[in-house]
Order: C-alpha cells, then sequence, then structure tokens
C-alpha cells in the first residue's frame, strides 16, 4: 500500500506545487488585463439591447491638461415627463483601471436629464456617455480626449 | 469591509436651492469634501493606501428619491455632482453619501421654491 502511497503523494504534492507557481506566475498578468473592452462594458449594460449614436451630448475638454480632475457633462435629449424619461446615465472608460466612472439615476422630478461632475482619467483614451430611457432603448456618444497629466500617478 | 480604517468625517457644500422655482426644472450641486483615494496609490513606505471612497449618493425629496449616483474610483477627490431637480412646492430635501468603512453623511434642507 506504501509503496503505491508515497509516489502519489509526492505526485499531489509536484501537482499542488506546480498550480501554486503557475497561479503566482499568472496573478500579475490576471490582474493587469482584468479590465474588459470598453465594447464589452457597453455591452453588457446594454443587456442585450440596441444601442444608438445620439441624443447623447457628452461634454469634456478634448485636451485635458490634468488628469485628476476632469469635469464633464451629460446631457440627454428627453422631455423627462412621467411617460418618457430618462432612467440611468453612465460613463464608462477606456483605460483607466476600471472601466466604470460613475452612474446616475434619474426620474421625471429632474426635469432635465443633465449630470455634472468631475473625473480622473489615467490616459488619452475613449470615453463613452449612454442613457437609458423609460421605453428601454438606450443611446450613447463616444468621445475621445487627450490627457497631458495623468491621474493614478505618486503623489 | 472591515473596520481597520476610521471612516472620514466629512463637510458638504449644497448650492441652487434658493434659486429653485416652484414647477420649474433647477439646478442642484452639490459637493463632499472626501479624499476618494482609489487603492491604486502607495505611501512613502510602498504600502498600498486602502481604498476608501463614496460609493454612493441619493437624494430624496419629501421621502421619494428623486436623484442617485452609483460612484466609482474614478470620480475625482471631493465628490461633485450637479443634477436638476423640478419641485412644485415646499418640501424637505435629504441628501445621503455612503461609502467604504462605513462611511456615512447626511444633509437635510428645507426648500420653499417661490
Amino acid at each position: 500500500m506504501s509503496g503505491i502511497a508515497l509516489p502519489r503523494r509526492r505526485m499531489l504534492g509536484l501537482g499542488a506545487g506546480t498550480a501554486l507557481g503557475l497561479a503566482l506566475h499568472c496573478r500579475p498578468v490576471a490582474a493587469v488585463s482584468a479590465a474588459p473592452s470598453l465594447r464589452t462594458v457597453e455591452l453588457d449594460w446594454a443587456g442585450g439591447r440596441p444601442i444608438t449614436e445620439g441624443r447623447v451630448n457628452f461634454e469634456i475638454a478634448a485636451l485635458v491638461e490634468n488628469g485628476n480632475t476632469v469635469p464633464i457633462l451629460v446631457k440627454v435629449d428627453s422631455p423627462m415627463t412621467a411617460a418618457d424619461h430618462v432612467q440611468e446615465i453612465v460613463v464608462f472608460n477606456e483605460k483607466n483601471p476600471q472601466r466604470d466612472v460613475v452612474r446616475c439615476f434619474l426620474g421625471p422630478a429632474n426635469g432635465v436629464a443633465q449630470v455634472q461632475t468631475r473625473i480622473r482619467l489615467a490616459t488619452s483614451q475613449q470615453l463613452v456617455a449612454l442613457a437609458r430611457m423609460s421605453d428601454g432603448s438606450r443611446w450613447s456618444q463616444h468621445v475621445d480626449v487627450l490627457v497631458t497629466l495623468a491621474a493614478c500617478i505618486e503623489p | 469591509m472591515a473596520d481597520a480604517t476610521p471612516a472620514p468625517r466629512a463637510r458638504s457644500l449644497i448650492h441652487g436651492l434658493d434659486a429653485l422655482r416652484r414647477g420649474q426644472p433647477g439646478e442642484v450641486r452639490v459637493t463632499l469634501g472626501h479624499p476618494m483615494e482609489n487603492g491604486l496609490r502607495h505611501d512613502g513606505y510602498g504600502n498600498v493606501v486602502p481604498r476608501s471612497i463614496v460609493t454612493r449618493f441619493e437624494c430624496r425629496l419629501d421621502d421619494q428619491l428623486v436623484f442617485a449616483a452609483d460612484l466609482y474610483t474614478a470620480v475625482a477627490a471631493n465628490p461633485y455632482l450637479a443634477f436638476w431637480l423640478k419641485a412644485d412646492g415646499p418640501g424637505t430635501l435629504r441628501f445621503d453619501w455612503t461609502g467604504d468603512w462605513g462611511f456615512s453623511h447626511r444633509e437635510t434642507r428645507q426648500i420653499n421654491p417661490a
């Protein structure tokens, strides 16, 4: 019995060691490439519904001097009535460590479908603002920005 | 998350409420003093500074949710949000921020649109 058990244990140990080595080896690579592409994130958000370019007005400076705080404004063409209003406005980025930037939830009580905030940009990249209407339609606008001083760099 | 890092205390600025007109949409602008630490930076000793961001903002008018936002690490420090609000009469506005490490901050304002 022991004659069989010993190689088996050794094999198991070898296998575990290899697996650990692989895991250690793969982890940094996985961490860097974990964020999905912008297109994937958009399609996931849409949940199979088509996204049409239009109705969304995404204002951001084309040339950003300081990526640590970049003002953005998203305005959606909508009457904002109980029957026809914007329910959600989201912004995704292409090359920050995380794709999500902000998700806003609106309703007829807002009267105007417009939000502003300030964001961080790690590098020159494409951004997209998407809007989900009460009828389920989804609209978008893509914007390319150049960043001269990136965020996420020390200090 | 564990409670190793105390939630930072915060101050906030809320603008635009005095300019609201009855039944007319007006812009409300809110800022919260918060570092929005993104969890990617290192301190002087090479240790990662743990993530501490505001993850959610909610605005309620008389307990009705009128605007909400999920914030992520890509939102700049001292998160600023501007949105529009159409109030049909006097009411109570409640602003709630919540975030990592049990952070929460609440402001309440009475509005009386002219």
